[in-house]
This record gives structure tokens, C-alpha cells and sequence, in this order.
């Protein structure tokens, strides 16, 4: 074995580049898990925000068109997302995989994207008074193995009305 | 043109029904935007780059609904839906299929 050189004669900044290089995977797990959660955290505070907003417009699911003698306007209203998991979600899931349970790193995901969605239906028809027959649907664009981006679309649509005022 | 997802249109009445009307797009995303997408893919998110592409082939499967109808002498298509099939990796067919129908 050759003799280590002592640790004072290794000049300190090659001494942090090289304790960089070799923690970078800790690194990177540790910055994708402080930004992924301040951009969810963002992200449901717009969220909330905005169907506070819009609660009033309900977002019917029935597909009976309730009678509505003073509609005069309808059309269609699609709203869409793709989402992707960061990176530290994607490391954390492969524990997941070995026990078994629910990935609520996911979910909240998932959650995210469809409200969004929503959200983006409603902000489609901004003078809308309610909307009928709401669909939602997810779709796996890729999986995300080997070199390929691993993400997924929601879709939200229905049928905006516009209905008279009673007063005209 | 009318589009509507649920089986009448609020407001008008229906006098005539021409059939299903569908149209169809598959779209392959190009580099850029999948390098773009990869990066925002490590801090996870919204990715804009796929949602404008998805939207963008969305609303050409919808023209081409809407041509069909059109051909047919239609003027508003009822039930649309619409569905996603990612045929290979990185590319996404995109379904819009409806009723088209002649209102007043």
C-alpha cells in the first residue's frame, strides 16, 4: 500500500471540489427535495387561491342536462396539465417499491396536476355560469425509463353554459 | 360550430343527427423540447413544454372533427370525447370523437 500523502499537503479548494464530485448524488437529492417542496408548497397556495375563487361556478359531473329554460350559449371547455415527479420523490419511491403501501409523494402529484386542470377548465370560460358533465382523464405519456422523461397528462373537460340573467 | 360534452346543447334544440365524427392526431415531441423537459424533469412540476404540445394536437384532432362534421352539413357536434393512447415513447395519439348534429 503507498504511504497517504498527509491531508495539509492537499491544497483545501481540491480537497472541497473533490469531496463535491463524489457527494454530488447526495447533493442533488438534497437540492431537488428543498426546491420540490417549495414549488409544491407554491403551487397549493395558487391553487387554493384560485378555487376559492372560482367555487361559486359549480363543476357539474352528472351527464343529465339539468333544465335550464334560460341558457342561451354553450361549448366546450378543455383544461390540461403534464406533470412530472422530481428527482428526490423518484429516489424515495424506490424504498416504496420494496415495502409496499401508498406513495403519498405521488399522489400529492397527481393532485396537483387534476386541480390544475380543473382550474384551467374553469379559467378556459371566465363568464361561464356552470359546467356540465366534467371529465377528467389521466394518460401516461412516458414512463420514464432508460433516458426518457417519465410524466403524465390530466385533461379536464365539460360543457360551459351561459345562462340569461333573470333580470333582462 | 357548437361543441358540447353532454347529449343536448343548453340553448338550442336539435332537428337533425348526422353520425360520429371523429379526428385524430399522433404527435412525436422534438428535441428541444424533451431536453428542456429533462432538466425540468429533475425538480419535478408543471412541464410547459408537453402541456402546449399536448394542447396543440388537441385542438388539430378537434379541427379535424370539425372539418368532418362540416362535410356532413352539421353545424354542432354533442358527446364529444376525448382520449390519449401513447403509441410509442415520446409520442401520443390524441382521439376527439362526438356526435355531429344540425340545431336551431
Amino acid at each position: 500500500m503507498q504511504p497517504q500523502p498527509p491531508l495539509e499537503e492537499i491544497p483545501l479548494i481540491f480537497m472541497i471540489i473533490g469531496i463535491l464530485f463524489y457527494t454530488a448524488p447526495v447533493w442533488m437529492l438534497l437540492g431537488t427535495w428543498i426546491i420540490g417542496r417549495i414549488a409544491e408548497k407554491k403551487h397549493y397556495t395558487s391553487i387554493r387561491e384560485r378555487e376559492a375563487a372560482w367555487v361559486h361556478i359549480p363543476a357539474l359531473t352528472g351527464r343529465q342536462v339539468p333544465d335550464l329554460p334560460n341558457a342561451y350559449d354553450s361549448q366546450l371547455v378543455v383544461g390540461s396539465v403534464v406533470v412530472s415527479v422530481d428527482h428526490f420523490k423518484r429516489w424515495l419511491s424506490k424504498f416504496r417499491m420494496v415495502f409496499g403501501g401508498e406513495m403519498k409523494s405521488y399522489a400529492s402529484v397527481i393532485d396537483r396536476g387534476r386541480r390544475e386542470a380543473i382550474l384551467r377548465m374553469k379559467e378556459a370560460c371566465p363568464d361561464a355560469d356552470m359546467f356540465l358533465n366534467c371529465r377528467l382523464e389521466t394518460s401516461t405519456i412516458s414512463n420514464g425509463k432508460g433516458k426518457a422523461v417519465g410524466c403524465a397528462e390530466v385533461i379536464a373537460y365539460g360543457t360551459a353554459v351561459r345562462l340569461r340573467q333573470a333580470a333582462e | 360550430m357548437i361543441l358540447t360534452n353532454v347529449e343536448s346543447i343548453p340553448g338550442h334544440t336539435i332537428t337533425e343527427h348526422y353520425g360520429l365524427v371523429q379526428g385524430s392526431t399522433i404527435r412525436a415531441k422534438h428535441v428541444g423540447r424533451d431536453l428542456m423537459a429533462g432538466l425540468k424533469n429533475i425538480v419535478g412540476g408543471e412541464l410547459k413544454g408537453y402541456t402546449e404540445l399536448m394542447m396543440e394536437a388537441r385542438q388539430e384532432a378537434t379541427n379535424r372533427m370539425i372539418a368532418q362534421a362540416q362535410e356532413l352539413g352539421a353545424n354542432a357536434i354533442i358527446n364529444v370525447r376525448f382520449t390519449t393512447t401513447s403509441v410509442t415513447q415520446g409520442a401520443a395519439e390524441m382521439l376527439a370523437y362526438g356526435t355531429a348534429v344540425l340545431c336551431q
